[in-house]
């Protein structure tokens, strides 16, 4: 068995245990014999609810869009081939929350239009970045710094949204800022959940022709890849993933920028390692939440404040790293 | 003239617009209609402040620049806002700092301290400093220290409180004894920015050259970096982190009046105050409410950074 089959495994168990863990722990701890019951159906109605319709949907979303997240990192450190170029720093997803919050404050949309509009957003975000940073081709630097520029942008936009919302507007769309996956319901979860697995099925289609576009353009165009229409999809896809996330939960940084990172360390330098970067952003997402919601009694912290604060750290250790290694 | 049409705008304009007449008025002798409370309290401590954040702000983003030599450099951008922030907090949250008083000392330690990490981390590509790795090392210093500053102020709703206003950068403060405090700082920062323009000089031709020339490059660097550390400390801790103006006038400046320190330093330091107030008076007539002063920053530096970052990267000056 190879190496990343392995890991792959391991990182599944070790999801699989802190999925278990969500749905058990908290106020009310549950056994796993209840567990068992309310699988089967026959377990009191208040723990049926509990299980069910509170934890059951936010440890599930939190394994799905930290899947998605870490998927979309992976796309876009792969198409830039720059461990910084990640839709967060790039900032994609602030562009996503700047779409959430027009269709909010400005159109009071139900959840099916600010998923719309989070993906417009992110898609218009990146479109833009992408615009900027082009001059005779796209320099992965320059288009970092242009991500940095229109994020900080975006974060003025948003913080005028918000100031000159609805009082109740501005409160949902604060929660919703520091990235939270309080308070999901299944009702919310199920636009986003289509657009993030037929985009990950998308992705599980392109993953070919994204590993032969590592080999370098030339290569790819000599095996018969169409390098540009690829490369186009690829990162539409990447967006699409971003942003579905960002409507659902609030823009969450650095798990796509830290878990495909995990991956290629664990995958043995092997680049692309689709599935292992799902894992590994799964994982962190789910432990993140874990640690949000129960380190820090009595309060709750939103998931979001931890990731940038591990995140951040993870990437001055990288800037570091790179500046030694020159 | 510019900067003194500004500062009487700035004492005319906003939601009640006040006539000059009315305003000097209030200004040199005592009344109290209305409009003369106005003036004397909200709009002069806020003309004041913009003034001096503006100065601070400038000065420091045009030292950074030139000290790391990365055009991309500014206080907000590299973390060091975030940085006095942070300390705000931790002063909040342990120490039981309430007063703006007691929030300045630690937002000058904050703010010395993110410099110096941002400098190291910076700086560790061997000697040469790389403007991208400096800008992308602030970016996620300031990011992580943002999210312990939410993080802790989430916990704490006491903090979220006591940092709701402070932290979106605002003019408006409505007291003289933060500006007393932070007027000696900026002072002092900005004599020792000046007194170094002959030393920046020279240390713009490289660490070698100025070694050559008989400047003491490690003193210069030491002072430099106090001098930023004191002044966008001062400006954080009285108006909130305000991002990009310490970007934007430098380059105009060194648009106008060429390289010399000598001139870069006094010209940014009369821009700077130009261009915040302008800002500040531009949020309150754009919109109806007010615009916050970093809202109207952010909306005209960030496109600022990406010619900057087209010209710059363009011609290959990493």
């Amino acid at each position: 068995m190879s190496r990343m089959m392995i890991n792959s495994i391991v990182l599944l168990i070790a999801c699989l245990l802190l999925a278990f863990l969500g749905v058990t722990r908290g106020t009310l701890p549950i056994s796993a014999e209840q567990l068992w019951q309310v699988i089967n159906g026959d377990a009191a109605r208040n723990i049926q609810l509990i299980v069910i319709e509170w934890r059951m949907p936010r440890v599930l979303m939190a394994l799905l869009i930290g899947a998605a997240l870490g998927v979309s990192g992976a796309i876009f450190q792969s198409l830039l081939r720059n461990p910084l170029g990640s839709p967060d720093i790039l900032g994609f997803n602030t562009g996503a929350y700047s779409g959430v919050l027009v269709a909010l404050v400005l159109f009071q949309q139900n959840i099916e239009g600010m998923t719309l509009a989070a993906l417009l957003g992110g898609l218009i975000t990146a479109g833009v970045v992408y615009l900027f940073a082009w001059r005779n081709g796209v320099d992965t630097f320059r288009l970092i710094i242009v991500g940095i520029s229109v994020r900080a942008l975006l974060m003025a936009l948003n913080s005028w949204l918000i100031i000159s919302a609805s009082l109740e507007a501005a409160l949902s769309a604060g929660l919703w800022s520091a990235g939270s996956l309080n308070g999901i319901t299944w009702a919310k979860t199920t636009p986003v959940i289509l657009v993030l697995l037929l985009a990950m099925v998308a992705t599980a289609l392109l993953a070919r022709r994204m590993r032969l576009l590592e080999m370098g353009d030339d290569t790819a165009c000599a095996l018969g890849v169409p390098v540009e229409r690829s490369r186009i999809w690829l990162m539409l896809i990447g967006v699409v993933l971003t942003a579905a996330s960002t409507a659902l939960v609030g823009p969450i940084s650095f798990i796509a920028l830290l878990a495909p990172q995990i991956a290629r360390r664990l995958s043995g330098g092997v680049k692309g390692a689709l599935p292992l970067a799902a894992l590994c952003g799964a994982l962190l997402l789910t432990a993140a939440d874990y640690a949000a919601q129960h380190f820090f009694l009595p309060y709750q912290l939103p998931v979001g404040v931890i990731t940038v604060s591990l995140g951040g750290l993870y990437l001055i250790a990288l800037l570091i790293r790179e500046a030694r290694r020159q | 003239m510019l900067l003194l049409l500004l500062l009487a705008l700035s004492l005319m304009l906003g939601a009640k617009s006040i006539a000059l007449h009315d305003v000097t008025h209030a200004l040199f002798s005592s009344c109290t209609s209305a409009d003369c409370v106005i003036v004397r309290d909200a709009r002069l401590p806020r003309t004041l402040a913009g003034l001096l954040a503006g100065v601070a702000l400038g000065i420091a983003g045009a030292l950074m620049q030139s000290l790391t030599r990365n055009p991309l450099a500014d206080p907000g951008i590299l973390g060091v806002n975030a940085g006095a922030g942070f300390a705000v907090v931790i002063g909040i949250a342990l120490f039981g700092a309430d007063s703006p008083l007691d929030w300045l000392g630690f937002a000058f330690a904050g703010a010395l301290i993110a410099s110096l990490l941002v400098a190291l981390t910076g700086a560790l590509g061997g000697g040469r400093v790389n403007p991208v790795r400096l800008t992308l090392a602030g970016v996620a210093l300031g990011a992580v220290l943002e999210g312990l500053t939410s993080g802790l102020s989430l916990l704490n709703p006491e903090i979220y409180d006591h940092l709701r206003f402070w932290h979106s950068g605002s003019l408006d403060i409505r007291n003289f004894s933060v500006l007393k405090t932070t007027f000696p700082a900026v002072v002092i920062g900005c004599a020792v920015a000046l007194l170094l323009a002959r030393s920046l000089n020279s240390l713009s031709m490289g660490g070698d050259m100025a070694t050559a020339l008989g400047t003491r490059v490690a003193r210069t660097q030491l002072f430099g970096l106090l001098a930023i550390a004191l002044l966008s400390g001062a400006a954080t801790a009285a108006v909130g982190p305000i991002a990009f103006v310490g970007l934007m006038t430098p380059h105009l400046a060194r648009w106008l009046v060429g390289n010399d320190h000598r001139w870069l330093l006094p010209a940014t330091l009369l821009m700077t105050p130009c261009l915040l107030l302008a800002a500040d008076i531009l949020g309150r007539i754009a919109v109806p409410g007010e615009l916050r002063v970093s809202i109207v920053t952010a909306i005209l530096g960030a496109p600022m950074l990406i010619v900057l970052v087209r010209r710059k990267l363009g011609r290959g000056q990493i």
